[in-house]
């Protein structure tokens, strides 16, 4: 008989995982709250840095997942821990049985509202990285498609490395992905002038910092190191946009017709939606706590619980696939010593 | 603009005001700059309200000047606060009001910092008992003036004789709101709105028929900023950031300006006549300047009070234009004549911005 194995989260890493233990025998149960499969990624357009569209890596994920037993529009409901296996309740009423549930969470957005200075919800013409990519999708914003477009800025670092935010952490791939969003937007508007305000950017990943390079020399984004002050709105619904340019040493004030925050991402605040006795603590930074950060991070400190991507921390796509595998491979060895 | 993103923010920012029993304290210097702003103010919530504030002549300066100077030590400041409170506590109030934007964020931090370093309130506790033999209990409530204008707002309306609106055409009068820069930037919470979009005088305006503008450099300071203004050899800082406000409001051709600082309804008002000599412009199409408001100024306005009577004609921009606009009657032949009918004497006329 195949042992199941409940999977939170049905993302990239749920996906990912479903797939593999799959292939490893096992019986999948891949629970996902939402209506449909691919997380944060089912609304994004294309991937830094060779520019993949989103939509093929989530097909072939969902492909990779057919002989799951999936439940979407569904919620776990509580976990609880019985002498040899968990109780896994969901919302849609059914119970099931298993050794061994991975967490695949994932992350949510940092809520632009909350930095007011920046005036989302506030002014017209300042949106997030994530209603961005939504129109690169061919989903219809009047923010975007009434603007006469000829310049457009990115606000690095919303909601992440900010105390005042409540997260201190990095957001780790928001730089090369306002990188990705800026030649995209000048791809379709080739005459509009793009500016990237920043703290640092980190390009740390492979073929990053060619990326990055490539957005000023064959685009012509414009970098500005310094953080945006404060956002307000002129006479014309433009808005306009102070910063200080540390480089230069001096304040600059531009005026523009799109400014994208680039919201950080964030911990989900719930795993499961009542408490059971199964407990998923958070680590100092809001996401998950595993058991060790270096050599045991698809871990928990509960036996036959497990974590892969974004639920214990930022990823990249890439990382959470790899972390996903090696969650599959960890599930797969937990099994074997229990024999 | 969303209105509805503001408002979103605004029902995240509001105070739980206490209704009456406050004891009031003066600013250092709005009585030589608008000086029946706090006359008007006791006026209003004593007479026309009904309410009970109390104030007594022994308060004094709260050093906040001084402390945004770096010209005094932070426990000195702390050592006036906490006379001021010790008066407080002597009259039997625990509701304290103040008149000053500055004061009201100089108490606000002095209170948050003896909250974060409990051993430093005890000894400022030691100072003031060595220096004048006094105790204080901290206050339940630290409120600025223009938060309880802003609580009562609707009965004023209700007992108001003229709105924020043009007779001849029907329309909301367009005005500018500025908030003092130590009312909320320090501590959001503390202000009505947040240090973001301060509702505080935009419930005012929206409440007696105006229109709010909000422009691009709204949150600008006005000009007055001590080390600007106060450090001689700044005051170019000073004018400079007034004219930036004003070239940034002026599309949007305000009717009026209401502030809620001492400082800023007089540089928003002076600097204008200065802007006027140095660029050859004013900033209204009919030559006289934006006039500038206190919110008890306006408060007083629409409630009907003779505009001789509240300080008016202290402004250096003419208010007439405006109260014509609104229909408020008053007696050109009074305006330089005291509440005593003495003669205030009238003043030199400007060369660029027209006067009445």
């Amino acid at each position: 008989m195949r042992e199941n194995v409940v999977i939170i989260g049905g993302g990239i890493a749920g996906l990912e995982a479903a797939g593999q233990l799959a292939g490893l025998g096992y019986n999948p149960i891949l629970v996902e709250k939402e209506d449909h499969l691919g997380g944060h990624l089912a609304d994004w357009h294309c991937l830094f840095p060779d520019l993949i569209p989103a939509k093929d890596v989530v097909s072939t994920l969902v492909a990779g997942a057919a002989s799951a037993n999936i439940f979407t529009n569904t919620e776990v409901l509580h976990i609880n821990r019985l002498q040899d296996c968990y109780n896994v309740m969901l919302s849609n009423g059914v119970s099931v049985m298993t050794k061994a549930v991975l967490c695949a969470t994932g992350f949510r957005l940092f809520d632009a509202h909350k930095k007011e200075e920046y005036g989302y919800g506030v002014y017209d013409q300042v949106i997030t990285n994530s209603d961005l990519e939504k129109w690169f999708n061919g989903i219809p914003d009047p923010r975007i498609d009434n603007s006469m477009m000829s310049s457009a800025g990115f606000v690095h670092c919303v909601g992440s490395r900010d105390e005042k935010a409540g997260n201190p952490q990095c957001s780790k791939v928001c730089c090369i992905t306002a990188v990705k969003q800026a030649i995209e937007l000048k791809k379709k508007f080739p005459e509009m002038m793009v500016w990237c305000f920043y703290m640092d950017l980190r390009m740390f990943g492979k073929k990053y910092e060619d990326f990055y390079i490539s957005a000023q020399r064959d685009y012509g984004v414009r970098f500005i190191r310094g953080r945006v002050s404060e956002v307000s709105e002129n006479i014309d619904g433009r808005v306009v946009v102070k910063a200080e340019d540390t480089l230069a040493g001096r304040p600059v004030r531009i005026t523009l017709d799109l400014l994208v925050l680039m919201s950080g991402m964030v911990c989900n605040p719930k795993t499961v939606r009542d408490s059971g006795t199964v407990q998923f603590p958070a680590d100092s930074d809001g996401f998950l706590k595993c058991r060790n950060s270096v050599t045991d991070f698809n871990l928990s400190a509960q036996d036959g619980i497990f974590f892969a991507g974004s639920c214990t921390g930022p990823k990249t796509v890439p990382e959470t696939i790899a972390e996903a595998r090696s969650a599959v491979l960890s599930i797969h060895n937990w099994f074997k010593g229990k024999q | 603009m969303i209105y509805q993103g503001k408002q979103k923010i605004w029902s995240e920012y509001q105070k739980e005001i206490p209704d009456d029993h406050w004891f009031y304290v003066r600013s250092c210097i709005r009585q030589n700059f608008f000086p029946a702003s706090e006359k008007m103010f006791l006026e209003i919530c004593r007479n026309v309200l009904g309410k009970d504030f109390y104030e007594t002549e022994h308060h004094t300066t709260c050093g906040g000047i001084a402390y945004h100077c770096d010209t005094i030590p932070q426990e000195t400041v702390m050592t006036i606060v906490a006379r001021q409170f010790a008066l407080m506590t002597e009259a039997g109030y625990s509701n304290y009001v103040a008149s000053c934007i500055t004061s009201f964020g100089n108490y606000i931090e002095i209170l948050e910092t003896w909250k974060e370093f409990p051993e430093l309130e005890t000894r400022i506790r030691e100072l003031l008992w060595k220096a004048c033999r006094r105790e204080f209990r901290k206050p339940d409530y630290v409120a600025h003036a223009s938060d309880l204008i802003y609580k009562y707002r609707n009965e004023i309306a209700a007992r108001a004789k003229y709105r924020l609106v043009n007779r001849h055409t029907g329309e909301p009068l367009r005005v500018v709101e500025h908030i003092g820069c130590h009312y909320s930037k320090m501590f959001p919470s503390k202000g009505v709105g947040g240090a973001e979009y301060p509702y505080v005088l935009c419930g005012m305006i929206e409440s007696w028929g105006g229109n709010v503008i909000d422009y691009p450099e709204r949150r600008h300071c006005c000009g007055y900023g001590f080390r600007q203004y106060h450090v001689k050899a700044n005051r170019g800082y000073s004018i400079s950031n007034t004219h930036k406000k004003f070239e940034s409001m002026e599309p949007y051709q305000p009717d009026m300006i209401i502030t809620n600082c001492p400082g800023c309804p007089y540089f928003l008002d002076r600097w204008q006549y200065a802007i006027s000599e140095m660029e050859g412009k004013t900033y209204s199409k009919d030559g006289y300047g934006i006039p500038v408001f206190t919110y008890e100024e306006v408060a007083s306005l629409v409630l009907g009070y003779d505009p001789w009577d509240i300080g008016l004609q202290l402004h250096q921009v003419a208010v007439e234009p405006l109260l014509d606009k609104i229909g408020i009657e008053y007696d050109p032949a009074r305006k330089y004549e005291g509440i005593d009918r003495k003669s205030l004497s009238r003043p030199e006329l400007p060369g660029i911005l027209k006067c009445c």
